[in-house]
């Protein structure tokens, strides 16, 4: 009986993974300006339904109130811009920030359980629109937009947000695979699954929670910069729309809750849903309600829960896997 | 001052309202419905579309809408949260917004984006006062929805206290299964509780209706003024919740008075208040019913 994290399909994934990147990151030299955009805006759904993936499905923490740190993901680099810092640092600084003041809130956004921690979330979020709508830079409801870009010709930046968002991407999963194969992640896998049990061997649940809750406010107000370099507006009821959070939850439970690949599998899978229905208008949004509520009553475990406990594959190795002679595998 | 004092506590009346099906239904089944604000605007149109086609007065619709809220209350806990529920304490919280995004649209498909109100149809109630003395006019609406909120209140909590029913349902959010052990029918328990707090979410719809105008996107700010009342009362008592909404009321109308925009903000921050005392007072309970009748204790002595 032997004890290992790797399969052959995780070793396939990621010789695959890292070729995918790799032609992504030479996708400007030959593709439409377009594709380019377009590619720019799945790279960020990736990293918003990853985000909320790893305060939901690994942390157990369902927040309704992500587009709080969206929208000041945003709103901080519209501030550290204008006060002539370049754009792009102007993004990463502004998320920076926006991780500590999740910090901030965790020390006490954390005591509350469930469906408190669900709304409080949004209230916070409403609060934080309500606050920066008081910012006279803002305008109140009118915005702005982030005028710093216009120092680079168009298509230069589209390429530079481009690059941007891809490498935004692929950090931010980097990050959180490398926090899930920590004994940090792993007490946190501990926790979804039972809590007082975690607690009763030693794992310290505020601690695990806290690291993925400033992850997770890292994580999306990249997210939040990078679309506002997309669009250049700013207008805060955009940012701070629930809206966001529907589209979280719809791409993780689509794709799995709890699982690091499902949160890309949902990504793609709304990517591909806007694509085609988003001209649908009401329908389209409708259906992304139904689809949630759907997933979440028949199929809690979303599609790759379901692929991966019916087939066993394992494309990330984060878990351990017993390999006994007889060739039947264990999952963790 | 005066005058402000009295209307905040008016407007917490509504507060109250809306609030007390959703704590009503935290207490009995530990599930905060985020469909609560959706379904109180649902009930708004069903009173609006009734009284629209067949030209009878609101009150007589809400009559026919609160047993059908009743039903919807019934199969909402029996096709979703009931399922939910078994998955752990997160998927309500999921499958109650995915339902609440599905009833926000469409409604909006149906109605489309034009603002609705139940004021016209009531006549002169809409603007009716009452003369206090020292020149203060309360409106007749406002008075009527507080005193309807009390006498929910004060019936939900008789009917927990007093009957064979709130037995059951006080035991069945304690402890389902041993509850199931003593001949409890624990689901049927749930249904009813589920119906009875979506009756009371008729009845706030129409309150939403009759105070003011409403659209198919109301029900997002209704749900969070309700959990802000509910977990500012403490969440433990339905008077406690009428007490919150008070304070979240009063809060947002000095709100106001600081800044055009304060009035929501107002709101928010007490609730962000009550939250950090609550947690510097960890170990200790604070029930704000608790505080009033201290401080109360103190202004008699």
């Amino acid at each position: 009986m032997t004890i290992h994290r790797w399969t052959w399909q995780s070793q396939l994934t990621f010789a695959l993974a890292a070729g995918v990147i790799a032609i992504l990151g030479l996708v400007p030299s030959f593709a439409s300006d377009g594709v380019i955009e377009r590619l720019t805006v799945l790279f960020i759904y990736v990293i918003l339904a990853a985000m909320w993936n790893a305060l939901a499905g690994y942390g157990g923490l369902v927040s309704i109130g992500n587009q709080l740190f969206f929208g000041l993901g945003a709103y901080a680099t519209i501030r550290l811009a204008d006060a002539g810092i370049n754009p792009f640092a102007a993004m990463s600084l502004g998320a920076g920030i926006v991780a500590g003041l999740s910090w901030l809130l965790s020390l006490f956004m954390l005591h509350l359980r469930a469906g408190e921690f669900a709304i409080g979330m949004w209230v916070l979020a409403s609060i934080a629109h309500l606050c920066v709508n008081l910012d006279p830079l803002i305008q109140g409801e009118t915005g702005t937009s982030l005028i710093a870009l216009n120092a680079y010709a168009i298509d230069a930046r589209r390429v530079l947000i481009f690059w941007a968002a891809l490498i935004g991407m692929v950090g931010l999963l980097a990050l959180l695979f490398a926090v899930l194969r920590t004994p940090s992640g792993l007490a946190m896998q501990a926790i979804r699954d039972n809590e007082e049990a975690a607690d009763s061997v030693g794992v310290n649940p505020m601690r695990t929670k806290r690291l993925f809750f400033v992850l997770a406010g890292f994580g999306t107000a990249v997210a939040g910069a990078l679309w506002l370099a997309q669009v250049s507006a700013f207008q805060p009821k955009t940012y701070f729309s629930v809206q966001w959070t529907a589209y979280m939850i719809f791409m993780v439970l689509v794709g799995g809750l709890g699982r690091f690949e499902g949160a890309i599998l949902g990504a793609l899978i709304f990517f591909a849903a806007e694509t085609w229905f988003a001209d649908t208008g009401v329908w389209y949004l409708i259906g992304l309600g139904a689809a949630a509520l759907l997933f979440s009553l028949l199929l809690p475990k979303g599609l790759w829960g379901w692929i991966a406990t019916r087939t066993g594959v394992s494309l990330m190795p984060l878990g351990y896997r017993v390999h006994v002679d007889t060739q039947s595998e264990t999952g963790r | 001052m005066t005058n402000i004092l009295i209307q905040a506590v008016l407007l917490g009346g509504y507060y109250a309202l809306i609030a007390c099906g959703l704590a009503f239904m935290f207490q009995v089944m530990r599930v905060i419905n985020l469909a609560h604000g959706s379904l109180a605007v649902v009930s708004a149109y069903a009173v609006w579309s009734l009284s629209d086609s067949f030209g009878g007065s609101p009150f007589v619709s809400l009559l026919a809408v609160v047993p059908l809220m009743g039903v919807a209350g019934w199969l909402l806990q029996r096709l979703v949260l009931e399922r939910a529920v078994r998955g752990g304490e997160l998927l309500p919280v999921l499958s109650t917004f995915g339902l609440a995004i599905v009833l926000d649209n469409l409604l909006f498909q149906q109605f489309g984006a034009n603002t609705r109100s139940l004021s016209p149809m009531v006549g002169d109630l809409s603007w009716e006062a009452f003369e206090l003395p020292g020149n203060i006019y309360v409106g007749k609406l406002p008075v009527y929805i507080l005193i309807t909120v009390i006498v929910i209140i004060g019936a939900l909590d008789l009917l927990l206290k007093r009957t064979a029913l709130g037995r059951q349902i006080r035991a069945t959010a304690a402890d389902p299964d041993t509850a199931g052990l003593v001949g409890v029918d624990a689901r049927r328990t749930a249904g009813i509780a589920a119906a009875l707090a979506c009756m009371t979410v008729a009845v706030s719809g129409a309150a939403l209706g009759l105070r003011g105008t409403f659209d198919a996107y109301a029900g997002a700010p209704q749900l969070l003024f309700a959990f802000e009342a509910t977990i500012i009362g403490g969440a433990r008592s339905l008077w406690g919740v009428l007490a919150g909404a008070i304070v979240l009321a009063v809060a947002q109308s000095f709100g106001a008075q600081i800044h055009p925009q304060g009035f929501l903000l107002g709101g928010h921050l007490v609730f962000l208040v009550v939250l950090f005392v609550r947690l510097a007072l960890k170990g200790r309970s604070l029930n704000l019913m608790h505080i009033l009748r201290a401080t109360g204790k103190g202004a008699a002595q």
